[in-house]
């Protein structure tokens, strides 16, 4: 089932709808997607939706519009995918799913793989609260908290200049050699590739902090001593 | 000056938001503002209740918005404080009978003729929030000293900066002082250092709040109550006065108190 009308590409997913759109102007896909949807109600009711909007760069504003426009009618819209980085963030942000499990080209997987996290960091000045999930296929910094009920999963090293106190997962595709580290390290978990930490105890005290895994493969964390 | 629109909202159910709002909206009211109140909560309506106007409601927030009454059909007043009205929400129908949009333009006509419009949000992130929130230009987060519903205040936080509404200005509500002097409850500071945003208030335990709940009268408007006074403090910090905050511990038993000034000297 697969459908064109002018630039917009609708396909079947496994669980939902994959609908994308291109570079033209986002104000005219977006009234020519929601004059489709309200073209064919039945075939959209009760849908989920993800989007795939190129390299749009799209603000809080856009997105959240466009997802009242859809909820009211009917559409659930759960992912956006984008080749721009200020719309993953904003997706991120909004708590949609920025990538949608669909079988990657083998190169890039060994890719992804085999290079230990160097393609570029997320950088975010801001405290990530309790909801959020921030995934990254290279290292994260954070200048804020990382409130408890957050979550960040990235494939490099994740640098929290601030209190940890959420979820991290560092290598998350199987890099044992990805670091934590945070100014005060009281997480509910951590994560480095297949390690599991128990729960630290939150410090009278915090040390900046960094966690690893040793030589015997376990994950353990250190106080950070410069030099 | 056309009203200020406050939502009230939480996140967690059962942490005061009903009772927040109503006691701000009297509270306002008997201090001369013009304020309406809308019912956010529609299928589980309780503002009515609270507010002791249940049994006037005649029209409800959708009929308004579908059209069979006019919005002033909908607004009912309050018999003692005649600057305070009611928009009731629907009982017998859901959240998804109103959209954001409808909020928007129902809020758009009410902002002219009032001073303040607060709305109370239903708990949870789902449509009925997003439509509480839609038209807010500042938005209270209610909160209790409870590790849950703090994370789901956090959660809220989150949201409504992603969504450009400001972080939002919090109410510590039932702090229960001599549990937190115990180390048996999350303080104040506990509270604030998790959540990091503007404190607009500090409601104390207080078991006139459900009495005058259930009585149909808020406690804002008894002079005696504790509870009361803290809200009544709120209301003055939403006008913009600054008022500062309620010395809690000062219920602990006289011996307690002369220590306490025997120690500051």
């Amino acid at each position: 089932m697969t459908e064109t009308n002018s630039s917009i590409q609708i396909k079947g997913l496994r669980d939902g709808l994959l609908v994308s759109l291109d570079d033209a102007p986002w104000e005219e896909q977006r009234t020519n997607f929601l004059a489709q949807v309200d073209s064919q109600t039945a075939f959209f009711k009760g849908a989920r939706l993800a989007l795939d909007v190129a390299s749009q760069v799209l603000h809080v504003n856009d997105l959240v519009d466009l997802r009242d426009q859809l909820s009211e009618r009917g559409i659930f819209l759960w992912a956006i995918i984008s080749e721009s980085p200020t719309t993953e963030k904003t997706a991120q942000l909004l708590g949609l799913a920025t990538r949608i499990s669909k079988p990657r080209p083998e190169e890039s997987r060994q890719f992804s793989a085999a290079g230990s996290g160097e393609d570029g960091a997320l950088f975010l000045d801001k405290t990530l609260r309790s909801g959020t999930r921030i995934e990254f296929s290279g290292n994260v910094v954070v200048l804020g908290d990382v409130n408890p009920g957050a979550e960040i999963v990235a494939e490099g090293n994740v640098i929290i200049w601030g209190r940890l106190r959420g979820m991290v997962h560092a290598g998350s595709k199987g890099n044992k050699n990805a670091v934590i580290c945070a100014l005060d390290l009281s997480p509910t978990q951590l994560r480095i590739a297949g390690e599991v930490s128990a729960v630290l105890k939150p410090q009278e005290n915090p040390k900046p902090e960094i966690a690893r895994i040793n030589k015997d493969g376990k994950l353990q964390a250190e106080f950070w001593s410069p030099g | 000056m056309p009203a200020q629109v406050i939502t009230i909202t939480s996140g967690k159910g059962g942490v005061g938001k009903t009772t927040a709002t109503a006691n701000l909206a009297v509270a306002l009211a008997a201090e001369g503002s013009k304020v309406v109140c809308i019912d956010g909560d529609i299928g589980l309506r309780n503002l009515d209740v609270i507010l002791g106007l249940e049994n006037r409601i005649v029209y409800d927030i959708v009929d308004v918005i579908e059209g069979r009454c006019r919005l002033k059909q909908a607004m009912i007043r309050d018999k003692k404080l005649p600057n305070l009205y009611l928009i009731p929400a629907a009982q017998t129908r859901d959240k998804n009978a109103v959209s954001p949009s409808d909020m928007n333009r129902l809020i758009k006509d009410l902002r002219p003729d009032f001073d303040f419009v607060l709305i109370d949000s239903p708990a949870g992130i789902e449509r009925g929030f997003r439509n509480a929130i839609a038209a807010a230009d500042r938005v209270i987060v209610v909160t209790n000293p409870e590790v849950s519903a703090v994370r789901d205040a956090d959660r809220v936080i989150g949201i409504l900066e992603a969504e450009d509404k400001g972080p939002g200005a919090l109410i510590i509500n039932r702090l229960n002082p001599i549990l937190v002097k115990k180390n048996d409850m999350l303080s104040a500071d506990d509270v604030l250092d998790l959540l990091a945003v503007e404190l607009i208030g500090i409601v104390p335990e207080d078991e006139n709040v459900i009495i005058g709940s259930n009585r149909g009268a808020p406690v804002a408007s008894d002079p005696k109550s504790k509870a009361g006074q803290a809200f009544r403090n709120i209301a003055k910090r939403l006008k913009g006065e600054t008022v500062p905050f309620l010395d809690l511990e000062s219920t602990g038993s006289l011996w307690e108190r002369i220590q306490r000034l025997a120690g500051r000297k």
